[in-house]
């Protein structure tokens, strides 16, 4: 027998941590899905895709401004000494990934603000019309505006990645420690990421492009979940029993059901089949795309806490 | 410089928690919530049971994982003894060091940040022992430097059997249970 008890019962601690709730999964969520979004988006400007009427990055630099404000709003939401948030901002720890995201959600919304600018609304304009001169000046340098497509593709990288190394970082949480976690976020940000521009694409290369790109990501995902078990399932017990929270323990049938069969296979076999033009392309696939993407954050952030060294 | 550390002997300690009770009343410890506990370890097969009781809290680790997460500065080791503490009005109650932490010694105290074991820093900048090991009725409990070979605790380790808890998270705990 082996048997241990405690007169410890602190708040959110025990008997398992509980410190994280429903804010950290939805802002892991909706950050990488606006690194994907400003991953694609640098794609096309560093195409010159601007200058299409129709082109996704003319609207959804919007979608990722209101997207990652939410996510911010939800991390302060999470914050237990909301007045002192600003203390984020006085110093740089380079140990801390938490720091680091901090100042690169700082550098972000500058990125994202500037490539509003190439292409402004036209409510923008009329009502600010400094706008249209600066708008001008970038668009008669095309070199700037490639620039700015590769500054969006760096920043949504590491955006997407850092979501990932947070949790990987915290060697308590076996089943977070594991440093394949920054690629399975990234992957999976970016696979949701696509498959929304490809829902609301307005023309139809954008809409068969993402559609192939998320299928290509969806598969790769499947590879890095695949890793990452793998990966747990040959390192020490704490690690493997991580790994049987998600594979048999309680957090299994909502991660296999709703990350691995709505998330990633059922979606990737209708898209499959869309760009193969068996079948027309449908919001479902990435409806279910998106969803999945959401419950992943949410499995991996609840069975982390779970997971612990005995 | 010092390097504070605790010995407890697994062998006086009799888990009447004691050193919870002047814990709690030295530091205003809200209700609900320890900053140190009795844990009680039995393993073995009957009639060969073994019991382990320990006085546990932070372990003030010298590579502690709570000190690299923070992304304030808020948790840090203390100039003196290399205490680990939280600078309040540093801490944004982000719960990264609670994460981090193997031992989960650290809460979030009802005023929003996160609290823990001192080692009664008040009361040893004063030089006087921890509130804790002040008033245990078997004097299980040790607190001193680790880098002086003369003090008591650093004798206690030379010559007595002792573990610390999950060594293998590679944290570098400074509490130690004498066996």
């Amino acid at each position: 027998m082996h048997e241990i008890t405690t007169t410890r019962n602190n708040h959110l601690i025990d008997p398992s941590l509980e410190i994280w709730g429903w804010e950290i999964p939805v802002y892991l969520f909706l950050g990488g899905m606006v690194a994907g979004m400003m991953i694609i988006t640098g794609y096309f400007l560093f195409k010159q895709r601007q200058t299409e009427e129709t082109c996704s990055c003319r609207y959804v630099p919007w979608v990722s401004l209101v997207l990652l404000s939410l996510g911010m709003f939800a991390l302060f939401l999470d914050l237990e000494h909301k007045l002192f948030t600003w203390r984020l901002y006085t110093t740089f720890q380079v140990t801390s990934p938490m720091s680091w995201g901090a100042w690169i959600l700082i550098i972000v919304y500058p990125a994202i603000l500037v490539t509003i600018l190439i292409t402004p609304p036209k409510w923008l304009v009329e009502k600010f019309p400094v706008v249209k001169k600066y708008s001008e000046w970038l668009n008669e340098r095309k070199i700037w505006i490639k620039n700015i497509g590769v500054a969006n593709m760096i920043l949504g990288a590491m955006l997407g990645m850092y979501t990932g190394i947070l949790l990987s970082s915290l060697g308590a949480r076996p089943l977070w420690n594991t440093s394949i976690l920054w690629l399975l976020f990234l992957v999976s940000g970016l696979s949701g990421a696509a498959a929304f521009v490809h829902m609301v694409a307005k023309n139809v290369y954008e809409r068969e492009l993402l559609a192939k790109a998320d299928n290509g990501f969806l598969t790769f995902e499947l590879f890095v979940i695949a890793l990452m078990i793998i990966g747990l399932l040959t390192s020490t017990q704490v690690h493997q029993e991580a790994a049987m929270l998600i594979l048999t323990g309680p957090y299994a049938a909502t991660f296999w059901v709703f990350v691995v069969g709505i998330g990633i296979i059922i979606p990737l076999i209708i898209q499959l089949m869309a760009v193969n033009h068996k079948v027309n392309h449908t919001p479902w696939a990435p409806i279910m795309v998106i969803v999945g993407g959401l419950i992943l954050r949410f499995v991996i952030v609840e069975a982390g806490q779970v997971s612990s060294w005995f | 410089m010092a390097r504070y550390g605790m010995a407890i002997d697994t062998k006086l300690c009799v888990g009447c928690m004691d050193c919870v009770v002047a814990c709690k009343t030295e530091n205003n410890v809200p209700e609900g919530y320890n900053r140190d506990w009795i844990t009680e370890e039995a393993f073995g097969k009957f009639p060969n049971i073994n019991l382990e009781i320990r006085s546990e809290r932070c372990n003030h680790c010298e590579n502690a994982p709570c000190v690299s997460s923070c992304p304030t500065g808020a948790s840090h080791y203390h100039d003196i003894g290399g205490v680990v503490l939280v600078e309040y009005n540093e801490c944004i109650g982000c719960k990264a060091c609670i994460a981090s932490c193997p031992y989960d010694a650290r809460f979030i105290h009802p005023d929003g940040y996160a609290d823990k074991c001192t080692f009664c820093i008040h009361r040893v900048e004063e030089g006087k022992d921890p509130a804790c090991v002040s008033v245990c009725p078997t004097n299980c409990m040790i607190f001193g430097d680790l880098d002086d070979p003369n003090s008591e605790i650093s004798k206690q380790l030379n010559s007595r059997k002792h573990h610390s808890l999950k060594p293998v998270a590679g944290t570098n705990p400074k509490i130690f249970y004498l066996t």
